[in-house]
């Protein structure tokens, strides 16, 4: 059977999420193995959830904010993206490939350019394979 | 062939099981110390900064960190390859004199002095510290408890955390000492010497005025001739912090003296499939298997076996100690397995006395605590004399400073081939046909590995544990014919 | 020891430990007098001869608190993690290494494989031609030799089997123990089965002896020897690491008196369950730059992220052992 990625997104609801319902009803496709989960703000993204969606068998992360200058909540991107920065640099160390974990601005009227991102995402996460993580979490004696 | 297993042993800090094989005469056939732990300190220590490492290794073992935190902080200084300041390296000094009285007061009074104090073949309910105490008095059994507890107090004013010392960095020490601390330790230190002084006097009233006790030491199968390892400093006398460390041979010449990084060319380890503890040897002469004398490759690396290798101590009244020791039992080296408990004796006197030139060298309140850090060679080897043998960590990182390989030989380790013999020639000694084999019997062979002091905890990176002990005797099918508990 | 009916039945065990724990209840100094007046001690292997078969033959749930210290690492600890769980009506994960795997956890960075080949092939000192390893049965000569089985994975007590109660710390602070034993014999309600017991109900940042300002902001990370140290300032603040902000208060701030970064040992604080999370969050929050570029820098210089926010708490933690 052909390998098809779990991906979890987490967007912004200002931003992200307006730019992904865009792409919808632009009737733009996009590759159907994201779930999307919507957050008031990126800021909001902690990093126990990335773990956790990880843990929970994801394949690949998408983490999506508004461009920078454009938060709703002044900083709450910055956050995210130093968030985001540690938390590549943590799962690298415990052997997930960080590339698994993808941080991109998108805006409300970027439809187009989430839809891309999505696609082009699900293709590195095919190509790298299943996430070995869930497995590590059975306890071997 | 008939079994008898001791399972676990008692009064020792970790874990360990003798397995004692009768042959059908019931005489011993063979006996197995094995140790049943490993946690893998050498692996997982790999990819943390080296400076974490002192903190990290002192989790070896809960009744000795200051140890490992004291040869980790020298492996990590000589990773940097730098020497602490005068004040840095007396003040870390002055922290394992502190240690040493707190944990040979231990061992002496509550793992060692009921064999003697109270008899070794006494009610095993006396058998213990309580025992010791209604011998010797209450008033003394207060005052060794407020001693220990004195030791115990100095390394938490130096180290911070009260078990877990966090006083070593790269170069230095994180902490310096005001004056009225200071003031409180030279104190201290008084106190201690006193104690020390009395101790050994305990030791002549009960054991040495005892002859019973002095043949048993002598003449029982309690003697073991092997190689003798030790710190010393640049006049061979007995050091524990710093020196090289130095073999002499069974008739007491020297073999071997070495510093810290050149370790690897005379001592190597040895695996057996039945014990997750590893055997060291002397390399140079390699693995001869479990035999004792001149040819034999292992050694010991305990407190007589220090004082063995020494030309002398460093501070007078342990010089003096010293000398009387010898001269009792016949001249250098000794070999008797039970006098390790007087060397030890020895050794807490000149922590002490160490302790107290420490506290009032006018260095130790200087402000000069860290040397200015070069570039990271990138590996190091740090060896201090431990209470329970050399103790060697060796690490290597890359160009940041972080942690590539690891390698320890630890304290009891060196000594886990000397236990099995010393247990084999004690179960030889004292099991024989028609010889019910009663609980006093059992103690007698525990002596012989009590006398090291073994800390399997730290051996193995293991786990601690004073376990009590069951002995069954089985036929060859398995049958158990007798089995004796131990509670 | 003296057995009385009315007393509470006490137990101390270690499994994978250092003894640290052992040593921290043998602390309460003269209070052990106290203690022995309230309980009887049934089985304390550092203080006390009862053997293995005594607690085999003991009734279940006959001992009422059983302070079960170290990580569970080969199957002899797991044999004893259940025993005590059948004979315990109270079971206690004490200290760092039962509550959450401790120091020996950290071996989960590596495995059973990766651990015995170092120890006993790799090692500088090994000289092993023959590729002898410990195996759990072996036969010599005179007969059958066996040892435990060394697992792949360490685990926490709460792995292992159902634990009423946390103790955190490496080891313990011995006067928030007897904090608790008092609470138990005085008959007070328990808390909630699950609770940590013994500790602090907030962050070690919140009562920290040492200075720091409202808005922490941080333009670099140095290594404790990249900088001296003033002996006042928050660590972090300082630019130095410090688990402070996801890690429990109750210890009383030992390393940090000890001029020191806390590395974590008492755990999560109350709300967080995931400590390195945790500690992302916070060290997200201090570093003051915005530049994608910048801030990579800036990460770059923590040396071990997973070794750091995960010293005391890997197997515990969401993402329990490095993928191999
Ligand atoms: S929690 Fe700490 S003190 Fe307790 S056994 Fe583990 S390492 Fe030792
Ligand atoms: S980060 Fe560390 S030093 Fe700073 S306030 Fe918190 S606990 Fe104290
Ligand atoms: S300061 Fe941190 S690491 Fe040190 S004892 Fe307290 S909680 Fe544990
Ligand atoms: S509101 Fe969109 S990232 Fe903050």
């Amino acid at each position: 059977m052909e390998f098809e990625p779990r991906i979890i997104a987490f967007l912004c609801n200002w931003c992200s999420y307006t730019g992904a319902d865009l792409a919808g009803t632009s009737r733009i496709t996009y590759k159907a193995n994201v779930r999307a989960i919507r957050l008031m703000c990126s800021g909001r993204i902690e990093p126990s959830f990335v773990l956790r969606a990880f843990a929970k068998g994801a394949d690949g992360v998408l983490l999506c904010g508004c461009h920078p200058g454009d938060c709703h909540y002044q900083e709450g991107n910055y956050r995210c993206l130093r968030r985001y920065k540690l938390l590549q640099k943590y799962i690298r160390q415990v052997g997930i490939e960080p590339e698994r974990l993808k941080l991109e601005w998108i805006s409300a009227s970027e439809g187009k350019q989430f839809a891309d991102l999505v696609n082009s995402f699900t293709e590195t996460i095919r190509d790298l394979g299943p996430c070995k993580i869930q497995k590590t979490m059975q306890v071997l004696t | 062939m008939k079994k008898i297993t001791i399972d676990p042993i008692t009064r020792l800090e970790g874990h360990g099981k003798i397995e004692i094989f009768l042959n059908d005469d019931g005489e011993v056939g063979n006996v197995y110390f094995q140790v049943p732990e490993l946690r893998g300190f050498e692996k997982f220590c790999e990819g943390r900064p080296v400076e974490e490492l002192p903190a990290i290794t002192a989790k070896i073992c809960g009744v000795c960190p200051g140890c490992h935190h004291m040869a980790s902080g020298k492996a990590v200084d000589a990773v940097f390859g730098v020497e602490p300041p005068p004040t840095a390296k007396k003040l870390r000094e002055l922290f394992y004199m502190a240690h040493f009285v707190h944990s040979h007061t231990a061992h002496f009074y509550a793992l060692a002095a009921p064999d003697f104090v109270v008899g070794p073949t006494a009610e095993k309910a006396q058998r213990n510290i309580l025992g010791v105490i209604e011998k010797v008095g209450k008033e003394i059994g207060t005052e060794v408890i407020k001693q220990r507890r004195r030791a115990q107090e100095i390394q938490a004013l130096l180290g911070g955390h009260q078990t877990f010392v966090v006083m070593n960095i790269p170069g230095g020490v994180r902490k310096g000492l005001q004056d009225n601390e200071r003031d409180d330790i030279v104190d201290k230190a008084k106190g201690f010497v006193d104690f020390a002084l009395f101790s050994i006097k305990v030791f002549e009233d009960f054991v040495l005025s005892n002859k019973e006790y002095v043949n048993l030491i002598l003449n029982g199968p309690y003697s073991l001739k092997l190689h003798s390892m030790g710190l010393v400093d640049k006049d061979n006398k007995v050091n524990f912090y710093d020196g090289k460390v130095r073999v002499v041979d069974t008739e007491g010449k020297e073999m071997y003296k070495y510093s810290p990084r050149e370790y690897l060319d005379f001592v190597a380890e040895h695996v057996e499939p039945w014990s997750y503890l590893k055997f060291p040897y002397l390399k140079k002469i390699g693995w001869k298997g479990f035999i004792d004398g001149q040819n034999s490759g292992l050694y010991h690396a305990t407190p007589l076996s220090q004082l063995n290798a020494a030309d002398g101590m460093a501070t007078p009244l342990a010089q003096k100690e010293y000398e009387k020791m010898y001269n009792t039992l016949g001249g250098k080296p000794v070999h008797a397995t039970l006098a390790m408990h007087w060397a030890r004796l020895v050794e807490l006197l000149y922590s002490a006395e160490r302790l107290l030139e420490l506290a009032t060298d006018p260095d130790i309140t200087g402000k000069d605590l860290r040397a200015q850090l070069g570039a990271i060679p990138g590996e190091g080897v740090g060896i201090v004399e431990a209470q329970r043998g050399t103790l060697t960590h060796h690490y290597r990182t890359d160009e940041k400073g972080i942690v590539t390989k690891v390698n320890l030989i630890v304290g009891t380790t060196n000594n886990n081939a000397p236990i099995c013999m010393s247990i084999k020639k004690a179960a030889e000694g004292f099991i024989r046909k028609g010889v019910r084999v009663t609980d006093g019997v059992l103690n007698m062979i525990e002596m012989a590995f009590r006398a090291y002091d073994p800390c399997f905890s730290c051996a193995t990176h293991s786990l601690p544990g004073q376990m009590p002990m069951i002995l069954e005797i089985r036929s060859s099918d398995g049958e158990l014919l007798q089995q004796i508990v131990r509670d | 020891m003296e057995e009385s009916k009315s007393k509470l039945k006490l137990a101390v065990y270690w499994a994978a430990a250092c003894g640290g724990c052992c040593v921290s209840v043998l602390d309460v100094h003269e209070k052990l007098f106290d203690v022995v007046a309230a309980a009887d001690l049934v089985f304390w292997p550092i203080a006390l001869d009862t053997k293995y078969s005594g607690i085999e033959a003991m009734p279940n749930k006959y001992i009422d608190l059983t302070l079960f210290n170290g990580a569970v690492r080969n199957s002899e600890n797991e044999h004893m993690a259940k025993l005590l769980r059948n004979k315990s009506k109270i079971l206690v994960a004490y200290g760092s290494c039962a509550h959450m795997g401790g120091i020996p956890g950290l071996a989960n960075f590596t495995s059973k494989e990766e651990i015995l080949s170092r120890v006993y092939n790799e090692s500088e000192s090994v000289i092993n031609p023959e590729n002898v390893r410990p195996v759990p049965e072996y036969e010599v000569k005179e007969g059958i030799l066996d040892i435990p089985q060394f697992y792949n994975d360490v685990r926490a007590l709460s792995q292992v089997v159902d634990v009423d109660y946390i103790i955190p710390g490496c080891p313990p602070q011995t006067e928030r123990l007897l904090e608790v034993f008092t609470a138990i014999v005085s008959g007070a309600e328990l808390p909630q089965k699950g609770s940590v017991v013994g500790a602090g109900i907030k962050a070690q940042c919140d009562d920290c002896v040492r200075k720091k300002s409202e808005n922490k902001k941080i333009k670099k990370f140095y290594r404790p020897w990249e900088i001296i140290d003033d002996g006042v300032t928050c660590f972090l603040e300082q630019g130095v690491l410090c688990m402070g902000p996801a890690t429990r208060a109750g210890c009383g701030h030992r390393c940090i008196k000890g001029n020191a970064p806390c590395r974590g040992c008492y755990g999560p604080p109350p709300g967080a369950a995931d400590p390195g999370a945790k500690m992302m969050s916070a060290i997200a929050s201090v570093i003051d730059e915005k530049e994608p570029e910048e801030i990579s820098r800036i990460i770059e210089d923590i040396a071990d992220p997973a070794g750091l926010f995960y010293r005391f708490s890997l197997p515990v933690s969401l993402i329990r052992r490095k993928v191999m």
